[in-house]
């Protein structure tokens, strides 16, 4: 493997771990209407409260690093996603506050639930509309983007918006299975089918209509022998589905959310499948944006260190808040 | 609203809002976490209550100012590639890599060890916790290094190549990184969040004292954040000196700008202390000058010949009005924390420094100064680069992306109306929160029942009924 398509895999599996572990935490935004006043969102406020400022640091490095190993992919992918990402930028500012913000102001408590919910659903219907706006293509020319501000605007990219919000709902309600007890635990079961439902609705009809989008991605998935690899991960989605609705029937309590999370890691080798080997998909391949060789060299240097050494600790931080949340919390 | 503005003027905009909004938490935060990592060092180390006390009251302000932090500082991330297309993509292979380092070595080392800080003293134990608020301290200075890197990078240029394409190439990573005016605004930035936070927390304390002069939590951070200011202020000014000088070298257009000095002076410059600097006319008008002064500071001698801005051509010049003023705003502060510092000096000397109420009210004043001062001085490094991106290299007007104003126009709007109500709400819970005076026994973020979860929020577990039963469920 070369450079430039190791550092492809390196910010995908940013872009992954920022998808699920933020995904879970925004997924509690989601949920929070859902959820009863008071006590029950406490609680479900309390589980991620120690841990989301880190997992949305990988978002951070999800940006910071395409700008650093394929900087002509952010220069072109950036402007063209204006919209959306402005609009997710403003959204996890409301959410991201109200961590903070909900605890310092019981009389306007309701207000912070509010900017918490409605930032955790912008921010991750954003995501998914700048999804679905790379994936049906974007107009370029030279070494910049050349549409409109409202490019993105398309139904497969509303579709995609949703389903992203209909997902980390998924992971959010198991998430609070797995974290909490009692009456919150058991609305979480109820959360968690619903969604689970939604978010397999959502990737079968998400991938039926993505190999249409594109000539390439139609030969990426169905062309001779792609084919028998490509098969294996619809088959594989099926059967974690299935498995997934067991362990809520069986009220399985740590297991829902390692199917959510196979579900995910499938839907993003789905879409490798689709772009491979593309940055812009269908526009930019990995090896015309990508960075001179001294600049991926001097990061991989680092990255091979580092990106251990995080895991290790944030490992350990979500291993310090172990076990179910409680009711006093630690906020 | 800003019909009539081009792309990039807006542009321009709304990477100085979001940016000089973004910098007001980091240039607390860096000062409070080592504060923090201090209180509670001395609490374990002399077993003394009033550590313990302060540690917990102030790192519930940490904790909104982080948050605030955090959330501010994404949107920058993302807007180097949103509003500056075209320098992303030329710059991208030497700012993106410095960044990726502050994410990796910085980043994920606060955001790992926040949670532990916050909420995990009683789950971790204190030896542990402490190093937890260690990781935060450095993790903050640690993301200055590689920020300040980058930034004087675009200042300074050095170690690089261009290629076919028009990208800046990495040549020698050493010389991008320790670039000429890295170390000089490096040493000045943190020495600077360091000055801003010891105003805070001294004009609290002085708040406190001026109700309650036996305050011993009061009395306690008003004497550590005058201590700060008496040995950081007078040292600023030393290293703002020479980092004055280094920019002279590397970037005589902005020194230049930032004194006034349109016309050249062979025999001596003065040092414009006020005046309207007029570009049109290329004079400053009603100079308040003392003669010579000007080629003493810049040259460190009365009669060494300044060459004036009129000697390169306009196109070259930065917007002298703007850096003139935040300059004289930043030293005009710096002079007066100065002052504060020596005052406190006499006061401790005269077994004064809690009775004084005009000290105390002085440092009450204070308290914002460290934030205008900062502001300040970024709008005049930062302005002063003007009319280039990289300076000499790449021009403001080449590194914008391709957007229609009033896409530019509507986020714009968008940023200055969430800005201004989220963080003006955020400001005044801070306040509020200094507003309680420090107490014995005060309560940590992560204890039950603080005063400040007041009715509504207050944990309850009889509320749930079914907890009992809940918590008898086997896990999966």
């Amino acid at each position: 493997m070369d450079l430039p398509t190791l550092w492809a895999f390196i910010i995908a599996f940013a872009v992954f771990a920022y998808v699920v572990l933020d995904g879970f935490d925004l997924g509690i935004g989601i949920l929070f209407p859902a959820l009863q006043r008071g006590g029950d969102r406490d609680q479900a406020m309390n589980s991620v409260a120690p841990v989301w400022d880190g997992n949305e640091t990988w978002l951070v490095m999800g940006g910071g690093g395409l700008m650093a190993a394929f900087p002509l992919a952010y220069a072109i992918v950036l402007p063209a996603l204006y919209t959306p990402i402005i609009a997710m930028l403003l959204a996890l500012i409301f959410r991201g506050v109200a961590f903070e913000f909900r605890w310092r102001d019981a009389a306007h408590q309701k207000f912070w639930d509010i900017s918490f919910a409605g930032g955790s659903i912008l921010a991750a219907f954003a995501q998914g509309v700048a999804l679905g706006a790379l994936l049906q293509g974007i107009t370029v020319e030279g070494r910049a983007y050349a549409g409109g501000w409202w490019e993105w605007v398309s139904l497969f990219s509303i579709l995609t918006g949703i389903s992203v919000v209909v997902g980390y709902a998924l992971l959010g309600a198991t998430w609070l299975v797995m974290k909490t007890e009692g009456t919150l635990q058991k609305k979480a079961f109820r959360l968690a089918e619903l969604a689970g439902i939604g978010t397999v609705v959502c990737i079968v009809a998400v991938s039926a209509a993505t190999p249409f989008l594109e000539e390439a991605y139609y030969q990426r998935w169905f062309a001779w022998p792609h084919v028998l690899f490509a098969a294996q991960v619809p088959l594989l989605v099926a059967i974690v589905a299935v498995a997934l609705g067991f362990s809520l029937k069986r009220r399985y309590e740590r297991l829902p959310f390692l199917f959510s999370l196979a579900l995910f890691a499938l839907s993003m080798i789905g879409l490798g499948i689709s772009v491979f080997p593309d940055i812009v998909p269908g526009r930019v391949t990995i090896h015309e944006a990508a960075a001179p060789e001294a600049s991926l060299i001097f990061m991989l240097i680092g990255a091979s260190i580092l990106i251990p050494v995080i895991l290790a600790y944030t490992a350990y931080a979500y291993w310090i808040f172990r076990g179910k949340v409680g009711h006093a919390g630690y906020h | 609203m800003f019909d009539g503005f081009d792309a990039l003027l807006l542009a321009r905009f709304q990477f100085a809002f979001t940016v000089s909004f973004h910098f007001i938490f980091p240039a607390f935060t860096i000062g409070l976490a080592s504060y923090l990592a201090v209180l509670e060092g001395l609490w374990l180390w002399t077993g003394k209550a009033v550590y313990l006390n302060l540690f917990r009251y102030w790192i519930k302000i940490f904790a909104l100012s982080f948050a605030m932090g955090v959330v501010s500082g994404i949107v920058l991330s993302y807007q180097f590639g949103t509003n500056w297309a075209v320098f992303s993509d030329r710059a991208g292979p030497i700012i993106g890599p410095l960044m990726a380092y502050e994410v990796l070595t910085a980043f994920f080392l606060e955001a790992g060890f926040l949670g532990i800080m916050l909420f995990g003293m009683k789950r971790v134990g204190k030896g542990l916790h402490f190093a937890a608020t260690l990781a935060v301290a450095v993790g903050t200075l640690l993301s200055s290094f590689w920020i300040l890197s980058a930034n004087s990078w675009m200042q300074t240029p050095t170690g690089h190549a261009l290629n076919a394409a028009g990208q800046f190439v990495p040549l020698d990573w050493a010389q991008i990184i320790f670039n000429p005016s890295f170390p000089y605004r490096l040493v000045h930035t943190v020495l600077g969040a360091y000055l801003t936070t010891a105003l805070v927390v001294g004009a609290v304390g002085a708040w406190h004292l001026l109700r309650d002069r036996a305050n011993e939590g009061a009395r306690v951070m008003f004497s550590m954040a005058m201590g700060m200011i008496v040995l950081a202020a007078p040292v600023q000014a030393v290293v703002g000196d020479f980092h004055g000088l280094n920019t002279l070298e590397h970037q005589p257009t902005k020194i230049l700008a930032l004194e006034g000095h349109f016309e050249s002076h062979p025999d001596g410059a003065p040092l414009y202390l006020f005046g309207l600097p007029d570009e049109e006319s290329a004079t400053v008008r009603y100079p308040l000058a003392i003669p010579r002064l000007g080629s003493l500071i810049l040259h460190h001698s009365l009669d060494a010949p300044v060459e004036g801005l009129t000697t390169v051509p306009r196109e070259e010049w930065p917007p002298v009005a703007v850096v003139f003023w935040s300059f004289r705003i930043m030293v005009g502060l710096g002079l007066l924390m100065i002052t504060l510092g020596a005052v406190a000096l006499v006061a401790r000397l005269r077994g004064r420094l809690y009775d004084w109420r005009n000290l105390h009210r002085f440092a009450l004043v204070m308290g914002p100064a460290g934030f205008v001062a900062v502001i300040a001085g970024w709008v005049t490094t930062e302005v002063g680069r003007q009319p280039y991106t990289v300076y000499g290299l790449l021009r403001t007007a080449e590194s914008v992306s391709p957007l229609d104003a009033p896409a530019v126009a509507a986020s714009l709007v968008a940023f200055i109306v969430v800005y201004f109500t989220v963080f003006s709400i955020g400001a005044w819970y801070m306040l509020r929160l200094m507003a309680h005076p420090p107490v014995p026994a005060e309560p940590g973020l992560d204890e039950g029942a603080a005063p400040i979860r007041t009715a509504g929020i207050t944990p309850a577990p009889a509320l749930d009924p079914d907890r009992a039963i809940g918590s008898g469920t086997t896990g999966g």
